[in-house]
């Protein structure tokens, strides 16, 4: 078996958002985070909750296991046990995350989707967030519009919790005295400077950055041969 | 019993220029086209739409017909963007009241509850304040004393919604998984006209489907529409799914001439024009 590619150890790092996460309903958007649940599923957080992206919820094999209509899976939101992980068109270095305009609210320069349901889950259960292309484009000092909610913006929300950005670069997190973006580890390949060239703030680096941990063999033959055998991670993260 | 059966034209005939109008489904999923191309085709316009969108409010969009779009996104789902919409959005084309898709939920479920509003923790440090400076708060009485936005009634003249199966009295039927929202655009609007592919009788829908796929009651109910391939080219499940090839040439065909090759005529025409350029496309491929 070949080592594994740069779209596996974001993989592996999206999964880990789920680890110890308990029975909790892992709500993952895009490519990548969605094979990084049902990985997580599979081996470390066999407990997690899937769903098939429309109204079911799912064992990994897709065996049916529950009804979970749009009407439910925002009732479940304000539940709080669900652990989402968005994208972002922009964030911050506080985590504010931006997915409906660019440019000004009043007259876009750029229409994107809408906030979607971004302000009701950062306030209710955790969220992570996944950037395919770690650029300044997206990592910016200020989001045009804050859709999910950062931590300078979030006190007094009870349930507010970022756990973890995830990039084709590296992970983030919040564990610094402000609550402001840190490096928790490289991927490999991936030097210090260029996350902070790709970088529009600025980020607190630790003097000793891990690097993410590998995927093990049982892992790589699962997300290669059983997860995504059709290699569509390869065509949201290029080797 | 009263037979509320009337063709898509009639009932946009009782709609009026200036109305709220909510729009059922979800972004490109069981959006109720027939009616929205009728609506189209009728000279009704200044409408404030309240939708989870899709097609339908890039459609409206592009031709003019929205004053104010209430939403929390508009997607084609298989297209992220809505290039209708964008391009609207882009020219400042009308207003929005942009809030999240819970808020939504709980705006649509006062209204059907003849609440002013229901509390909902959603909002607070986001922009939806900023950019909905009538949104109120209101705390919590109890011992938590936790501060909520009130999310006012999303109140509506009429709402449109499509559906699988309805009898002629109005009761609608799903037999896809997800009844989206559309029993409570129904609930939360003063008239309400239920497109469906098939009416039947009474005592057939619970032949198709089990009691609980009854969605829409009667009393919410003033106009019911035969319409097959009605939500086309959205999708329809377990009817049909989504038209992809047909939604990817809305998208990419500028509207004026996708408005003159496909909503020139009546819905015959329009469905006519669909099957021509499936089997255009069929041929092509030697299928």
């Amino acid at each position: 078996m070949t080592g594994p590619t740069r779209a596996e150890y974001c993989v592996i790092a999206c999964a880990e958002a789920w680890r110890d996460d308990g029975e909790v309903l892992a709500s993952p958007m895009g490519p990548i985070p969605s094979i990084g649940a049902r990985l997580a599923r599979l081996t470390f957080a066999p407990d997690l909750l899937l769903t098939d992206g429309e109204a079911l919820l799912v064992r990994p094999d897709g065996t049916p296991e529950g009804w979970l209509p749009y009407r439910e899976h925002l009732a479940w939101v304000t539940g709080g046990r669900r652990h989402v992980m968005m994208g972002a068109s922009q964030i911050d270095r506080f985590g504010n995350q931006n997915i409906s305009c660019i440019g000004d609210w009043e007259r876009p320069g750029r229409q994107l989707l809408g906030v979607r349901g971004a302000p009701v889950n950062t306030l209710n259960n955790p969220t992570s967030y996944w950037i395919p292309r770690h650029s300044r484009r997206v990592f910016v000092e200020r989001v045009d519009m804050v859709c999910g909610v950062g931590y300078d913006r979030a006190a007094g929300a009870r349930y507010h919790r970022i756990p973890r950005v995830v990039s084709d670069l590296g992970v983030f997190d919040f564990a610094t005295p402000d609550r402001s973006m840190r490096l928790a580890s490289l991927h490999p390949g991936v030097t210090v400077e260029q996350v902070r060239q790709a970088t529009g703030f600025e980020l607190t680096v630790p003097e000793e950055v891990p690097a993410t941990r590998e995927p093990t063999g049982e892992e790589l033959r699962l997300i290669r041969e059983v997860v995504d055998p059709a290699g569509t991670r390869a065509r949201e993260v290029a080797a | 019993m009263k037979d509320k059966t009337m063709p898509a034209d009639e009932a946009v005939a009782r709609l009026s220029s200036g109305m709220t109008l909510g729009i059922g489904g979800w972004g490109s999923r069981r959006k109720p086209m027939a009616l929205v191309r009728a609506l189209l085709r009728s000279g009704i316009t200044d409408l404030t739409v309240v939708s989870y969108g899709g097609p339908d409010v890039g459609m409206l969009a592009a031709a003019g017909r929205i004053r104010k779009l209430v939403t929390a996104f508009v997607t084609l789902d298989s297209i992220p963007l809505e290039p209708h919409y964008r391009a609207a959005r882009e020219r400042g084309a009308f207003e929005l009241t942009e809030i999240d898709e819970a808020m939504f939920l709980w705006g649509l479920r006062a209204a059907a509850n003849r609440l002013p509003f229901l509390p909902v923790r959603a909002g607070f440090g986001s922009d939806v304040m900023r950019v909905n400076p009538g949104l109120r708060t209101v705390t919590s009485p109890y011992e938590d004393g936790e501060t909520f936005v009130a999310v006012p009634a999303l109140r509506m003249d009429a709402a449109l919604v499509h559906v699988n199966r309805a009898d002629r009295a109005g009761n609608g039927q799903y037999l896809g998984p997800d009844p989206y929202f559309d029993d409570l655009f129904c609930a939360a609007a003063d008239t309400a006209y239920v497109s469906c592919e098939r009416i039947v009788e009474t005592a057939e829908l619970t032949k198709q489907g089990p009691p609980q796929t009854l969605l829409i009651r009667r009393h919410t109910v003033t106009g019911v529409v035969e319409a097959p391939n009605g939500a086309h080219f959205t999708s329809c499940a377990p009817d049909y799914g989504r038209d992809e090839a047909f939604q990817k040439r809305y998208a990419t065909t500028p509207w004026p001439a996708f408005e003159a090759g496909f909503l020139a005529g009546d819905e015959q025409t329009y469905q006519a024009a669909v099957r021509e350029q499936t089997c255009r496309a069929a041929v092509r491929e030697g299928t």
